[in-house]
């Protein structure tokens, strides 16, 4: 089988704010169907790495690649934000504004816009509460209508930071095996967790970034009979 | 009652200026309404207010420099201000609120103290206190003033309904947009110049000191019954419109100061929202 073209390439990153770096010498490439976990301890970059990704925010130095075919949307999961916890907004509204970056300049959503939102409130669960208010769910059924809108965007990949943040034990476990649905369907994800034991279920490939540093990025397999598996697997274990 | 009512319509029917005067008072209250909901989700309540006193100290530069139509000098500068804090105001260091006070603070200081200092008016204080209370200047205006009112507030509803779904987008989740594709940037530009805009006019309306009501008063009005995004913005519309034809029907039968009349229906209006939010939520069955 013939090696698929990477879908994003990132050289010699240096990430960080205002000059100062918080890592440095970040190199992995991610293809199209990959699952790819981001560790590393709080604070070494993690979800800096994926706004830089989204250019949300510009690298310090080194060189990001997107490749692929005539497509420019990313999917993307945020942590939540303030902003949102009273927004009056329907979780139809929410869902159907992840379809935006197909409708160009025009003013209003086509069929299949609205087709492809209802389809992906159905693949996770959240159709039977499409008219309700999204303030008003659950946090389990929040990051769930979250990720359908993820879902409408993600014509290059998924870009998911913290998925189960803030989720109890079964709600997490789900959301971990919705993931890993989306992803065997064919959906590119690139995820960024502290969960080490819960995602490494499922990933097929992982990047440890430690305290400025690269300490892995390889295969899964490769990672598990890694030293530094086992050393955040006790670290893991420790905090647990 | 009828008496009052007879009153109020040979008024309408009888003087063009409480015609102009109440068509002016619905297309700005439209306005301020449809952007209040984003501006007041944005975190950006006290926009009105903020770029209200941004406008009048460049009223009073204006009126140092024997402008004849301020508008040349106000319109600008208050747009420009606009751009820096809707645009830039996320990423900076100094944040949105804090960004809006410096501003607004800056523009009343030095405004005043332009016009103390080089104003050709006699009466400076009275001067002040028109443009911030508003005056009754509503009811002076030109029918030219009326045309222009009507162009620019058909102009923001039309960039309102044409942008509808991306500016939900942007002020729901602005990096999730800019993720997914949509250019953040330009349609907070759009959203800072059509507020600007807005603003100014509105000043006009009911003055400086209490632009901020007609911004935020029927979109939190809306927000206590409503749940979705459009019904909010629908709610929003139609509260800020009845409140205002009240208001100012009023304020032309008892003699009132216009701009005051028309925050006092708007608490009202918040008031009879609000009790109507809690019942339902109180006795919907769940």
């Amino acid at each position: 089988m013939a090696k698929p073209e990477p879908l994003l390439v990132c050289e010699n990153l240096t990430l960080g704010y205002e000059g100062k770096a918080v890592v440095s010498g970040l190199s992995f490439s991610v293809s199209e169907g990959d699952y790819l976990c981001v560790m590393g301890e709080n604070g070494s970059g993690k979800s800096t790495l994926l706004k830089t990704i989204l250019k949300l925010q510009a690298p310090l130095s080194g060189r990001i690649t997107v490749g692929g075919a005539n497509k420019s949307a990313f999917g993307y999961l945020p942590q939540q934000t303030a902003s949102q916890r009273d927004f009056p907004a329907s979780v139809r509204e929410i869902v159907r504004s992840g379809c935006l970056g197909r409708c160009g300049l025009r003013p209003r959503y086509g069929k299949a816009e609205k087709e492809l939102a209802e389809e992906n409130m159905r693949k996770l669960g959240v159709a039977p509460y499409a008219g309700r208010c999204f303030r008003e769910l659950s946090g389990g059924l929040q990051r769930r209508a979250l990720l359908a809108r993820a879902l409408c965007a993600a014509q290059r990949a998924l870009l998911l930071d913290e998925p189960a943040s803030g989720l109890d034990p079964e709600a997490t476990r789900e959301m971990y095996a919705l993931i890993a649905g989306l992803n065997a369907a064919g959906t590119t994800v690139i995820m960024v967790s502290h969960d080490i034991a819960a995602s490494l279920e499922y990933v097929s490939h992982v990047l440890h970034i430690g305290l400025q540093k690269t300490l892995f990025f390889g295969a899964k397999d490769e990672y598990a009979a890694s030293g530094v598996a086992r050393a955040g697997a006790a670290a893991g274990g420790a905090k647990a | 009652m009828t008496e009052v009512l007879y009153k109020l319509a040979s008024y309408i029917t009888g003087h063009a200026f409480v015609r102009h005067a109440l068509i002016v008072t619905v297309l700005v209250a439209l306005c301020a309404s449809l952007l209040g909901v984003t501006l007041v989700l944005k975190r950006f309540s006290f926009i009105g207010d903020g770029l209200s006193h941004v406008a009048f100290g460049a009223a009073a530069v204006a009126a140092a420099l024997n402008l004849t139509n301020n508008m040349l000098l106000v319109l600008p500068f208050t747009v420009m201000c606009a751009i820096l804090l809707l645009r830039v105001g996320r990423h900076s260091k100094i944040k949105g609120d804090a960004a809006l006070a410096l501003c607004s603070v800056s523009a009343l200081g030095i405004g005043y103290l332009i016009m103390n200092r080089f104003s050709v008016s006699s009466n400076v204080s009275g001067d002040v206190c028109s443009s911030l209370f508003g005056s009754t200047s509503i009811l002076t205006l030109s029918a030219g003033d009326v045309w222009l009112c009507a162009a620019l507030s058909f102009a923001v509803i039309a960039v309102f309904l044409l942008f509808y779904h991306k500016i939900f987008a942007v002020t729901f989740d602005e990096d999730f947009a800019v993720a997914a594709g949509v250019p953040a940037k330009t349609y907070n530009l759009i959203l800072a110049v059509a507020t600007a805009v807005v603003i100014v006019f509105a000043m006009r309306l009911v003055g400086a000191l209490l632009v901020s009501a007609l911004v935020v008063f029927p979109a939190l009005s809306a927000m206590r019954v409503f749940k979705s995004f459009k019904s909010v913005t629908v709610c929003s519309v139609v509260v800020a419109v009845v409140c205002a034809v009240f208001g100012i029907l009023f304020s032309i039968a008892a003699g009132t100061p216009v701009g005051s009349t028309i925050v006092a229906v708007d608490i009202a209006g918040f008031l009879v929202l609000g009790a109507t939010g809690f019942i339902v939520r109180r006795f919907r069955p769940s």
